[in-house]
C-alpha cells in the first residue's frame, strides 16, 4: 500500500531513516496476551483457570498444577520495587542509542516477579509500585513501573516518552476541521501543547463559521485537504508528511437511513469513497514520509489515528452501508499498522459509539460528546495505546463483541428492528 | 532437608589429564576447531588414540546447530556413550557426575568432558536473543543489558541486604588477579588496582568493567577413567568425594540471594567426609563477583549474609588465607562460554595432582569447584559442586 520513501528532497530525510531502530521486538505467541492488554491500555496477568496460579513471565502450562488453561485476567498490578539498575551497555542498537537505561525487578503483590521499565520517579528500591502496561516502539507490550502517589504529569519521562506520542510540542494534521468532531480535537491538541496543528478543509473557508474560528488559534494552519480527491492528498502531503509528527484522519460521512428504504446506492459510495479510500489515499499519499520521518531520531513515537466507529465490530442495520465502510477501513488500518510497525510509527484506531454531531442527529442518547472523544485521542496518544473505545456505549459494544460476535450480530438485528418500530411510534 | 538414601561413593573412578585450549578473545574458528583441539590435547596429555575414548560427554553454546552427535562424526570418532549438557556454568560439574557413573557401572571405560566455544564480535548478541523464551520474552526487551543487568540487580539487592560494598567485591577481584598472573592462560595480565577497579566503566549500576567477564574462545576438558587405568597410563589422578546438581531451586524467592547448594551441603559434606574447616581452596563459578559470596555462604563457609564480613577476613591468594579461584577465575581468565563451566574443575584437577599452571595452594587435599549456570530469566536455574581430593588424602 506504501511505496518506498522518494530520496533526494532535502527536507526528506529518506537516506538516514530507512532502517529505523526498534527495541526487541520478538515474542512466543504466549507472552502476546500481555500485547493484547497494553494495545487497549490494560493491565493483565496470565492466571491458571484450574488453581488460580498467577504465571509470569506468560507460559503454555501452569507452574503450580501443569493446566494448560491460563487465562489473560484484569490485575492490579501493584508490588515492590525490590532491586534496580541503571544499564549503561546494551547489546541492542535501539537500547544503545538510549542509553543510560533504567529498569527494576518487581515483586508483585500477586507473586511473581518481574522485570520492568522503571519510570524515572520511581525508587529508590525497595518502595511499592504499580505495574502498567504500555506498547514499545516495536508494537509490543511491555510493562513499566510508576510510582504509587502519583504525580501530575508523569508523562515527560524520558524513557516514556519513547513509548508514547504526547502532543505536546508536536507537529498534527487533522485531516476534517469542519465537523464537530475534528473542531473538538483541534482544541484539544491545542490545549495539549501542540506546536502546530494543520486543520484540513474541504470547502472554502468563507463557508463555514467553524473554520473562520479555528483559523484564529495561533498554533492552526488551514490546510486544503479533499479525502476524496487523489491529487489534493498528494499536494498536502507533498509539503508537509515528512514534518507531521501525528496524523488524525476523522474525516468520515455518513447519514441514518430510513427504516426500509432500502440501499442507498450513492450514499454507500460516498462513505467507501470518504471514509474506506479516504485512508487508503491518506496512507499512499503520507505513508511514505512519515516513514521517514519516524527515523529522524525524535523521543516521541509518531502515531497515525483513524477515527473509525464501533459499528465496524457489527453491522448496526440503520447505520447498514456506514457500518460496512468502517468495517473496510478498520481492516485497511490493521494493513497500515502492519507497513508502519518497522518504521515505529504507532497506528491508533479509535473506535466511538455514535457522536453527538450533524450526523447523528436522529439517534437517540446516550451519545459521546465531541470534547470527550478529543480527550480521548490525547489520552490514547499520551498513553501510547493502540485501540481506544471511548465512552460507555463504545464500551459497551466491546464487551458484547468480545463475548460473542455472533449474538452481538443477533442482538442489534433485533435492536434495529424495534427501533425501526419505536421510530414509527413516534411519527 | 529429607536424605534419602546415601549415595554410592565413586569408589575407583577419578579424574586425570586436565587441559585447556588458550584463550583468545575472538576467534574466526568455530566451535568445533575448539573440541578438536581439546580432544587431541586430551589425548596427548594420555597418551591414547581416539578409538580409545568411549564416552564423550560436552558443553557448548556456540556448537548449534550441531550438538554432540554432529561433534563424533566431525571429529571421526565412534563413542558408545554420548551426553550434551546444556547447562552453561554448570556443565562441568554436571558433566563430571554423569560420566563417573558411567564409568563406574561400565557403560563407558574413558569419558572426555570438554567445555569450548568460540567468540566472535556478534556471537555473544546472538546468543542472548536465542538464549531463552523467558528471555526473549521477558528479559530482552527492557534494556538488552545481557547477564550484566541481571546480576546488576541480584548486586544491587545482595549489595542492600547484607551491607556489602564495592570495595568487598573488589577485594575479590583483585585478589583473582593477583591468582591469575601466575596463570600463562589468563587473558589478564595487569595488576589489578583497588583503584582501577572502583573508577572503571560503569556497565549497570552498581557492576563496573571488572566485575564483568570478559567473552572470549577457549576450551576445557578432563578425562574421567578407572584408577588402574590411570595408574597404567601414569597418568597423575584426583578422587572425587562428593557431587551435587539442583536445577531451579527456591522457586518461591523473589529474587535470587541463594542456589541449590543450600539444599545439597549437607549431604556433601556427609559423603565427602570433611567440613567446611578442611577445604583448603574453593573454584567459585565467578561470573560476577557477588555469586562468588552468595556460593560461599551456600556452601557453609559463612553463614547467609556474612558474606561481606567474610571477605573482609581473608586474602583469598592462593598463598594466602582462603584460597578462591587459584588461576584467576573467569574474572581474570576470561568467559569461553560453556569452557567457564569446566574452568574451576580443571584448576582443581591441577591443584590436587602436581600439575599446576598457576601459583599452587601449598599442601592442598581437598578442593571444592562450584559450576552455576542458566540465568533464563531472572535466576540463574542451575547450581553445582564437586569436592574433590588428593590421590593420596
Amino acid at each position: 500500500m506504501i511505496p518506498p520513501p522518494a530520496r533526494g528532497d532535502g527536507e526528506n530525510r529518506a537516506s538516514q531513516s530507512d532502517a529505523p531502530l526498534l527495541p526487541p521486538s520478538a515474542r512466543s505467541r504466549a507472552a502476546l496476551g500481555l500485547t493484547a492488554a497494553a494495545a487497549l491500555g490494560a493491565f493483565k496477568l496470565q492466571v491458571c483457570t484450574s488453581c488460580k496460579a498467577v504465571q509470569y513471565p506468560a507460559r503454555e502450562a501452569c507452574h503450580v498444577c501443569l493446566s494448560i488453561k491460563l487465562d489473560w485476567r484484569p490485575a492490579d498490578g501493584l508490588g515492590e520495587l525490590i532491586a534496580e539498575t541503571k544499564i549503561r551497555h546494551s547489546h541492542d542498537p535501539f537500547f544503545r542509542e538510549r542509553l543510560p537505561w533504567r529498569i527494576g525487578m518487581v515483586r508483585l503483590d500477586a507473586g511473581p516477579t518481574a522485570i520492568a521499565h522503571l519510570h524515572g520517579e520511581c525508587g529508590p528500591a525497595p518502595t511499592r509500585v504499580r505495574l502498567q502496561t504500555r506498547l514499545d516502539k516495536s508494537g509490543q507490550g511491555v510493562l513499566v513501573a510508576f510510582p504509587i502517589d502519583k504525580a501530575a504529569d508523569m508523562s515527560d519521562d524520558q524513557q516514556l516518552r519513547e513509548m508514547t506520542s504526547n502532543p505536546r510540542s508536536r507537529k498534527i494534521l487533522v485531516t476534517d476541521g469542519d465537523t464537530a468532531s475534528g473542531e473538538a480535537i483541534v482544541h484539544a491538541l491545542v490545549a495539549a501543547g501542540a506546536a502546530t496543528v494543520w486543520v484540513g478543509h474541504a470547502q472554502p473557508v468563507q463557508k463555514s463559521a467553524r473554520l473562520e474560528a479555528l483559523r484564529l488559534i495561533p498554533q492552526v494552519i488551514l490546510v486544503a485537504l479533499d479525502a476524496t480527491e487523489s491529487d489534493s492528498v498528494k499536494v498536502l502531503a507533498g509539503e508537509i508528511a515528512t514534518r507531521t509528527d501525528i496524523l488524525i484522519n476523522n474525516s468520515e460521512v455518513h447519514r441514518a437511513l430510513a427504516p426500509d428504504s432500502g440501499i442507498d446506492f450513492d450514499l454507500a459510495r460516498t462513505e467507501i469513497d470518504v471514509n474506506y479510500l479516504g485512508l487508503m489515499r491518506l496512507a499512499r499519499e503520507f505513508g511514505p514520509g512519515m516513514r521517514a520521518h519516524a527515523g529522524d531520531g525524535t523521543a516521541y513515537i509518531l502515531a497515525w489515528v483513524n477515527l473509525l466507529s464501533v459499528f465496524a465490530l457489527g453491522n448496526l442495520p440503520t447505520r447498514g452501508t456506514f457500518s460496512a465502510a468502517m468495517a473496510a477501513a478498520s481492516s485497511l488500518s490493521q494493513y497500515l499498522r502492519a507497513e508502519m510497525r518497522p518504521a515505529g510509527v504507532r497506528v491508533i484506531n479509535v473506535f466511538p459509539g455514535p457522536i453527538d454531531d450533524d450526523w447523528n442527529q436522529s439517534l437517540p442518547a446516550p451519545k459521546l460528546v465531541p470534547a470527550a472523544l478529543a480527550e480521548a485521542v490525547v489520552a490514547a496518544l499520551s498513553d501510547g495505546v493502540e485501540d481506544v473505545y471511548p465512552g460507555d456505549v463504545a464500551q459497551e459494544w466491546l464487551a458484547r463483541w468480545e463475548e460473542s460476535r455472533k449474538v452481538l450480530e443477533k442482538e442489534l438485528g433485533i435492536e434495529s428492528e424495534s427501533r425501526g418500530a419505536r421510530d414509527e411510534d413516534a411519527q | 532437608m529429607s536424605i534419602s538414601r546415601a549415595l554410592k561413593s565413586y569408589g575407583d573412578t577419578v579424574i586425570t589429564a586436565p587441559v585447556t585450549v588458550p584463550y583468545v578473545r575472538h576467534s574466526l574458528r568455530s566451535a568445533h576447531a575448539f573440541f578438536a583441539c581439546a580432544l587431541a590435547d586430551l589425548l596427548r596429555t594420555a597418551s591414547l588414540d581416539k578409538s580409545d575414548v568411549d564416552g564423550l560427554s560436552i558443553g557448548s553454546f556456540t556448537l548449534a546447530p550441531d550438538s554432540a552427535i554432529g561433534l563424533t562424526q566431525h571429529l571421526g570418532i565412534s563413542p558408545r556413550w554420548l551426553d550434551n549438557i546444556p547447562l552453561g556454568g554448570a556443565c562441568g560439574v554436571v558433566a563430571l557426575r554423569r560420566a563417573l557413573r558411567a564409568v563406574q557401572c561400565g557403560d563407558a571405560e574413558i569419558v572426555a568432558c570438554i567445555g569450548a566455544d568460540t567468540h566472535q564480535p556478534d556471537s555473544f548478541r546472538e546468543t542472548l536473543g536465542n538464549f531463552s523464551v523467558f528471555a526473549r520474552d521477558a528479559v530482552l526487551p527492557y534494556g538488552a543489558g545481557g547477564p550484566n543487568a541481571s546480576f546488576a540487580l541480584l548486586t544491587d539487592h545482595y549489595m542492600r541486604s547484607y551491607g556489602a560494598v564495592r570495595e568487598d567485591f573488589g577485594k575479590l577481584c583483585i585478589a583473582q588477579r593477583d591468582n591469575a598472573l601466575g596463570y600463562p592462560h589468563a587473558l589478564f595480565k595487569k595488576k589489578l588496582t583497588l583503584d582501577e577497579y572502583l573508577n572503571a566503566r560503569p556497565i549497570a549500576d552498581p557492576l563496573r568493567l571488572f566485575d564483568c567477564v570478559m567473552p572470549c574462545a577457549g576450551a576445557e576438558g578432563f578425562l574421567v577413567m578407572p584408577q588402574a587405568r590411570a595408574e597404567s597410563l601414569g597418568l597423575p589422578f584426583v578422587r572425587v568425594l562428593a557431587t551435587s546438581e539442583r536445577h531451579n531451586p527456591f522457586p518461591q524467592d523473589p529474587i535470587q540471594m541463594r542456589g541449590g547448594w543450600v539444599l545439597d551441603r549437607e549431604r556433601l559434606y556427609q559423603d565427602a567426609g570433611i567440613g567446611p574447616e578442611d577445604v583448603d581452596f574453593v573454584e567459585t563459578y565467578d561470573d560476577y563477583p557477588v555469586m562468588s559470596l552468595i556460593q560461599l555462604e551456600d556452601l557453609g563457609f559463612c553463614a547467609k549474609g556474612e558474606g561481606p564480613e567474610f571477605v573482609r577476613r581473608h586474602t583469598f591468594t592462593s598463598d594466602g588465607s582462603f584460597p578462591i579461584n587459584t588461576s584467576g577465575g573467569q574474572l581474570s581468565v576470561g568467559q569461553a562460554g560453556c569452557a567457564a563451566g569446566f574452568l574451576g574443575l580443571v584448576e582443581a584437577i591441577r591443584q590436587l595432582s602436581d600439575c599446576n599452571l598457576a601459583i599452587p595452594v601449598p599442601a592442598a587435599r581437598f578442593g571444592v569447584a562450584v559450576g552455576f549456570g542458566m540465568i533464563t530469566y531472572d535466576r540463574g536455574l542451575s547450581s553445582g559442586a564437586a569436592f574433590l581430593a588428593r590421590a593420596d588424602a
